[in-house]
């Protein structure tokens, strides 16, 4: 199964996203720049973490205008998986294939280090592998996290079953000090109507071997491969 | 063709949580300054654009914050369109 992981200038998980993707095997990892215009027959898509361009007027603001996004929206029209993590999600909300805003931390710190995040519905294809309500142990490294909707969208979000996963403590409840950067209804991660693209401020990438301290992000890229499986046998 | 100044200000929505505005709050009553109100941040982008009128540099001024200079999620914006001062556009 071939996987295009973009790179824009200034993403710098995309090797992460890489390394992950060959690691846990199964996948064919391959770039593609933001400059390309095609995905060239790819079965999913990758929105790495970083900074890209700059994070210059807003994070993510400019890279939705790169040539190859045009490629990915009609990717994501079309029903193929898209995952956008930390910049990729900041990415998907500003061109529009995801709801809401991310602000900046309600602390106005960059906060990275390890969270806890809950997995609220399996209802997705990078969530099958897991349990409903499992906590994960996820790394966080960002400065405009904080996810912003109004309240009708929050609601659709809410009613349609659209949040994926959300802030909590270690035991998997929903206290103030759990939630990293102020995001409404503490949300970490969110998909679209289609259920085809998912967007989340931590980096699953970054906990899927021991030797990284949390192998709990591995779920996402089993839950992405049972699902290539099965749409490709 | 004439050259206009554009001035767009981008401010957050109001009822937008500002935690920018908020430190900065803070630091001036640290200061001691009574009185301070609510303070919002936002930012302010110059410029310029050549047009054959006031009211073409302001639709393509408008379009321009719609698609990119603002989110409209988040922040609304202002803009402020005037010719440029004695300057011609050549060609």
């Amino acid at each position: 199964m071939k996987v295009a992981v973009i790179t824009f200038p200034g993403s710098n998980c995309d090797y992460d996203c890489y390394h992950a993707l060959k690691t846990l095997g199964g996948f064919e990892p391959e770039f593609r720049w933001h400059g390309d215009r095609e995905l060239k027959g790819v079965d999913a898509v990758f929105l790495p973490g970083g900074f890209s361009y700059g994070d210059y007027l807003r994070s993510g603001a400019i890279a939705r205008f790169s040539p190859i996004m045009e490629a990915v929206r009609d990717f994501a029209r079309s029903g193929g998986p898209v995952v956008g993590i930390c910049n990729g999600f900041q990415v998907l909300c500003e061109a529009g294939l995801l709801p809401g805003a991310l602000l900046a931390n309600e602390s106005l710190l960059f906060r990275s280090y390890d969270i806890h995040i809950r997995v609220e519905t399996l209802r997705t294809p990078f969530t099958s592998a897991y349990e409903r309500h499992q906590v994960l142990r996820i790394p966080i490294a960002h400065g405009d996290g904080n996810y912003h909707a109004d309240d009708e969208v929050l609601a659709e979000l809410e009613g349609e079953d659209r949040i994926v996963f959300r802030y909590v403590s270690p035991a998997g409840d929903l206290t103030p000090e759990a939630n990293p950067n102020g995001s409404a209804h503490h949300i970490a991660g969110i998909v679209n109507e289609s259920r085809n693209v998912l967007g989340m401020m931590p980096h699953p990438e970054r906990a899927v071997e021991p030797v990284l301290g949390s192998t709990d992000g591995a779920g996402l890229f089993a839950s992405l491969r049972a699902h290539l499986e099965g749409a490709l046998a | 063709m004439s050259r206009f100044d554009i001035e767009v200000r981008v401010k957050p929505r109001p009822g937008l949580l500002d935690p920018q505005g908020k430190a900065i709050h803070h630091a001036l009553e640290s200061l001691g300054y009574p009185g301070v109100g609510e303070v919002r941040v936002g930012k302010v982008i110059d410029l310029t654009l050549e047009a054959d009128s006031e009211a073409e540099a302001r639709e393509r001024a408008d379009e321009m914050c719609r698609k990119l200079l603002s989110n409209p999620v988040t922040e609304d914006y202002q803009l402020r369109v005037r010719a440029s001062a004695g300057k011609e556009a050549e060609g």
